[in-house]
């Protein structure tokens, strides 16, 4: 295979790499955000709910998940898995499994405002809705964006793990070329690539951070 | 002249200690009231319930002539939540640290809730500006809460209470946060507003600011009103309690 051949092929997993990074982001960033605000919501019952679900999420593998969700409707409904359905699969995973540990941050972030501005705000004459989008959630954005940094960083990495059920994605495409061709080569490259891509995306939540100096809590 | 705030026979407690005692109280149009007493004598959840941050457990509460809640089967019962949106526009306060909003900028945190209130743009930033000139803030209209000092912050929370034009302005001990020279500037703001007659209620440890501010001093302990008099009345009172507190305070 021609080095040509293999940078094209590597460039066709790059673009699934990237779909799942950013549909991922797109559905588990506001998924976490409903997560989070159910989890603080006064109903025991949907609270418990939702603590099982994170606890499940974050206590067990994600690759075991995406395998569990690529294979449950045949296991579970008899139902024949279509090859369209292994991308629904991983994209589902993805975000189910970001949105437990999103919500968690946020959680915190909600957590770390004090209560004092909630105070003034209702003294104020602040309903509940405005309170919480004009007051508390600006601040909290501001606060949680380190720890949301973090985390897609790693989202970058977890892609690989898409790997688990056949995805073509970067990772899964360097390592079959890496077996075919008896080379460490692909994998470089794709390392290189991991490694670019972070670097793109520390800088972009840098950006942001910076946006948001302009005050502190 | 009418009251501005009417407590009857408040009684407060959390988780079964009681905090409030059967408390009665009225303010008057135009009068400062001061509430002193050592800490955990239910000053501050005084305060609380009567700006309706606290639900009191029985009792009768009435702001700016409207009814909160009134006493039923010996609970207390509070009006919809629409008409307590009304009455909490009657009455301002302003927090011992301030809670100023640290996004906003210091004419923001004064036009916003204004904006909230229904006001038009104009109008709420023609306030902020009048507010801001008088209380000697126009320099820092465009910085954010943590670029001024405590006294300032302190200053700029008083502005954004005043914008809403509230009939009744409570204080929970505002200048608790600030050092010395600071609680100067914000006590000589309290004091030109009470040279203008509004109507104020202002928990606070200085004692020689609410003798020579207030009309009438509320000495509590341990959930009841111990003493209730004019500055010279308690000042110059019998009740040891009372003389000790005052005295030690003041040396």
């Amino acid at each position: 295979m021609s080095t040509e051949t293999i940078f094209i092929q590597l460039m066709g997993g790059m673009g699934v790499t990237v779909a799942i990074f950013i549909l991922t982001l797109v559905f588990s960033m506001p998924l976490g955000m409903v997560v989070a605000l159910l989890r603080m919501t006064r109903s025991r019952l949907l609270s418990l709910l939702v603590q099982v679900y994170i606890s499940v999420m974050r206590g067990t593998p994600l690759m075991l998940q995406l395998i569990v969700i690529y294979f449950a409707p045949f296991y579970l409904f008899h139902i024949k898995i279509s090859s369209s359905y292994r991308f629904v699969a991983v994209i589902l995973a993805f975000a189910l499994n970001y949105a437990a540990y999103f919500a968690e941050i946020y959680r915190s972030g909600f957590r770390s405002i004090p209560a004092g501005q909630y105070e003034a705000a209702h003294v104020l004459g602040y309903s509940r809705a405005q309170t919480f989008f004009h007051i508390i959630l600006p601040q909290v954005v501001k606060r949680v964006l380190p720890p949301v940094t973090n985390e897609v960083i790693t989202l970058v990495k977890d892609t690989s793990l898409a790997f688990a059920i056949a995805t073509a994605e970067m990772f899964t495409i360097a390592k079959q070329i890496s077996a075919k061709e008896a080379s460490l080569m692909p994998l470089m490259a794709a390392g290189v690539f991991y490694y670019i891509f972070n670097v793109l995306v520390a800088w972009v939540c840098a950006r942001i951070e910076k946006h948001y100096d302009y005050y502190k809590i | 002249m009418m009251n501005l705030l009417e407590i009857s026979h408040m009684k407060k407690s959390f988780d079964g200690v009681p905090v409030i005692e059967n408390i009665s109280l009225s303010v008057r149009e135009g009068e400062v009231l001061s509430v002193i007493g050592p800490s955990g004598s239910g000053k501050s959840t005084l305060l609380r319930c009567a700006t309706l941050l606290e639900t009191m457990d029985s009792g009768e509460l009435r702001i700016g002539g409207r009814c909160a809640a009134r006493e039923e089967g010996g609970r207390s019962v509070y009006a919809p939540a629409q008409e307590l949106r009304l009455i909490r526009r009657e009455l301002g306060l302003v927090f011992q640290s301030f809670h100023l909003f640290p996004h906003y900028s210091v004419k923001k945190n004064i036009v916003e809730p204004q904006r909230i209130a229904g006001r038009s743009r104009e109008e709420a930033e023609r306030k902020a500006d009048e507010l801001m000139e008088s209380l000697g803030l126009s320099d820092h209209a465009a910085k954010y809460p943590c670029q001024l000092s405590g006294g300032q912050q302190q200053r700029v929370s008083i502005a954004r209470a005043l914008a809403l034009d509230p009939k009744i302005l409570f204080f929970d001990e505002p200048t608790s946060a600030l050092d010395p020279e600071l609680t100067a500037e914000v006590l000589r703001v309290i004091r030109a507003l009470a040279g203008k007659r509004m109507t104020m209620v202002i928990v606070t440890h200085e004692m020689e600011f609410a003798r020579e501010l207030s009309d009438r001093i509320v000495f509590m302990e341990n959930g009841y009103i111990q003493e209730e008099g004019t500055p010279e009345e308690l000042f110059s009172t019998e009740n040891a309690r009372v003389r000790s507190f005052i005295g030690r305070l003041r040396a």
